[in-house]
């Protein structure tokens, strides 16, 4: 099932100025529910841009976005003649119908932001109440969610992002780094968004901050069954912790699909300055050297496998 | 917010982008001059001449000229409206417009002749200071070379122990932080707007109150790049401006003198065509 397409989007950055940018050329893309999906891509390579046009915070130039096949920016006038026939605007008159596809358009507008959930980069500098449990239920009061639902999310939303719950009292300023970037997160996971969207969520944190955090998203996802994007440049991270993976260049799609359909186009990655994981190329390497080892290999937990396998199997032909 | 330009610099190779900033600067207080020296028909045609030729040599697209004017356009009105009403001269054009108000009194509308034209030539003047400066000065220089500009010129000064160094780091680095603080305002809202934030419903206390998750982080942010823009600084070991040498060097060419002394002529010139009586004269 495909959660979010996008087609034929067309991105430009002030029109009519001299400043005039495209930043998304004709790009179609689909991105499976429940599953982890990884945006890849250089610097300038358009991958923000993407990232702001699924929940509606910009609008594309072109073409169009649908999340659960619905047009996210479609007007009410733009739907009239396809909704006037459903049967629940059938019985009413046609402009009290009118009226109730335009409230109807305008909530789902309102919602987007809620069911699609945007960690932007570096989010920490997002962060502003007097206490993390304040910060937390910005987004949740906002949706106008009830007292205790929110004192339900709030605390959940903190497990998720491996915080305890003892941080909620105290003021976010005060928190390291890391932390802050974990709040940041749990303030739009307590919204309980059927898409999250995370830009760049391990930029600038040390190598194990990396990995809680990314380990910490997939156990959300796999929790909670919602459709997570992951935005980033490192191929490490995007072999270890996604299903699917989408490749961004120069303001177009290179490659979509599993991640191993998209790292086994080795060629295509090269030409667009994107390299294969390390560890597969330390494969190939092996492999070109006689070695008997598999070449779709991308996480060093199946390198060791593999070569587990490989050392065992020239154990038995020595016997 | 790309698609603000900050400072309405707008790139382009002509002679005015060219010049000496400091040229442009003294160029500019002249033709303010020049345009409040303007009294009558002969020079408000004389400058307004000027100023499309200006236009033309700057290679400005006009429609960046007219985006400048249009924040005006209510202010031009209300002075042109008083003066039509309220300048009193010899030439009654409406003798008899009465409005009847309460009771057994009336409004009359008096317009007279020298009204119209005071309203006409005071739209143009504002029009024209407006694509003087922006011509001359905003659309064709930028900021920080503005600023370097007025370094220079204020230099004088220092003997009175003005600090101009200083005021202008200051004000340089202002400039350069604006469209970086910009760019960060936006990034915040669009953070804001992904968790539900509304900015633009409600009335005026809601949205002020909606501005706050904005503000907050915004601060926090400024201060820290102030603290390392410091801290940047003192590692390279600036200590303001005694003895500091620069990367551009600011030279005065011929055509910068010959321009200067071009608009001198031209001022020169309207003084003089203002005390030919011709058509009306404004006060």
């Amino acid at each position: 099932m495909d959660k979010i397409v996008l087609e034929h989007v067309d991105f430009v950055y002030g029109t009519g100025t001299p400043f005039e940018h495209k930043a998304l050329s004709d790009v179609s893309v689909r991105i499976a529910a429940d599953r982890i999906t990884g945006v890849i891509g250089h610097t300038g390579s358009g991958k923000s841009t993407m990232m702001a046009l699924l929940n509606g915070l910009e609008k594309p130039t072109a073409g169009k976005v649908l999340l659960d096949g619905y047009d996210v920016n479609a007007t009410a006038k733009e739907l009239y003649a396809d909704w006037l026939k459903r049967p629940e605007y059938q019985n009413m008159r046609k402009s009290t119908a009118k009226k109730a596809i335009r409230a109807e358009v305008e909530k789902r507008r309102r919602n987007l932001c809620f069911r699609v959930g945007l960690v932007m980069q570096y989010p920490e500098y997002q962060l502003f109440e007097e206490t993390v449990f304040k910060d937390i239920s910005y987004g949740p009061k906002n949706m106008g969610l009830s007292e205790e639902e929110i004192r339900i999310r709030v605390p959940e939303a903190l497990r998720f992002c491996g915080l305890d719950e003892s941080l909620l009292e105290k003021s976010p300023f005060d928190l390291s780094g890391g932390q802050k970037r974990r709040v940041a997160i749990a303030g739009v996971i307590a919204m309980r968004p059927e898409v999250l969207v995370l830009d760049e969520p391990a930029a600038g944190l040390d190598p194990l901050g990396r990995e809680q955090i990314f380990e910490k998203i997939r156990q959300y996802q796999r929790s909670t069954h919602s459709t997570v994007i992951i935005v980033s440049h490192s191929m490490e991270d995007m072999a270890e912790y996604c299903d699917d993976m989408v490749v961004l260049a120069h303001s177009g799609i290179v490659a979509q699909g599993s991640c191993e359909e998209v790292f086994s186009q080795v060629s295509m990655l090269d030409g667009v300055g994107l390299d294969i994981p390390q560890i597969t190329q330390l494969m190939r390497i092996l492999r070109a050297r006689g070695i008997d080892v598999p070449e779709n290999v991308y996480t060093v937990e199946q390198a060791a496998e593999a070569l587990k396998r490989h050392f065992q199997s020239l154990k038995g032909t020595d016997t | 917010m790309k698609s603000i330009a900050f400072g309405q610099y707008y790139p382009a190779n002509s002679p005015i982008h060219r010049m000496d900033p400091r040229a442009k600067v003294i160029l500019t207080v002249l033709y303010i001059v020049c345009t409040f020296l303007c009294r009558n028909v002969l020079c408000f045609a004389a400058i307004l001449l000027s100023a499309v030729l200006l236009c033309l040599v700057s290679r400005i697209p006009l429609r960046m000229i007219l985006r400048s004017i249009r924040p005006l356009i209510m202010i031009l009105a209300f002075t042109s409206l008083i003066n039509v009403f309220m300048t009193k001269g010899e030439h009654l054009l409406t003798p008899t417009w009465q409005i009847p108000l309460w009771g057994s009194r009336v409004w009359r509308i008096k317009i007279y002749e020298e009204g119209l034209w005071n309203a006409l030539f005071m739209i143009l003047r504002i029009i024209i200071l407006l694509i003087g400066t922006s011509v001359l000065l905003s659309y064709t220089t930028t900021p920080i070379a503005l600023t370097d500009a007025l370094e220079r010129l204020f230099s004088p000064l220092k003997k009175i122990k003005v600090p101009v160094h200083d005021i202008a780091m200051m004000t340089t680095i202002a400039l350069r932080f604006i469209p970086t603080l910009m760019d960060e305002t936006q990034r915040i809202m669009n953070a804001q707007k992904a968790r539900g934030a509304d900015f633009s419903s409600g009335g005026l206390i809601r949205r002020a109150k909606a501005l706050l998750p904005v503000l907050v982080p915004l601060l926090v942010s400024a201060f820290n790049r102030a603290y390392e823009l410091a801290a940047a600084m003192e590692c390279r070991c600036y200590h303001g401006g005694e003895g500091r040498t620069r990367l551009k060097i600011l030279r005065l060419r011929f055509s910068d003198v010959f321009a200067v002394m071009l608009l001198v002529a031209f001022g020169v010139g309207i003084f003089f065509l203002n005390r030919q009586g011709i058509g009306y004269t404004m006060k």
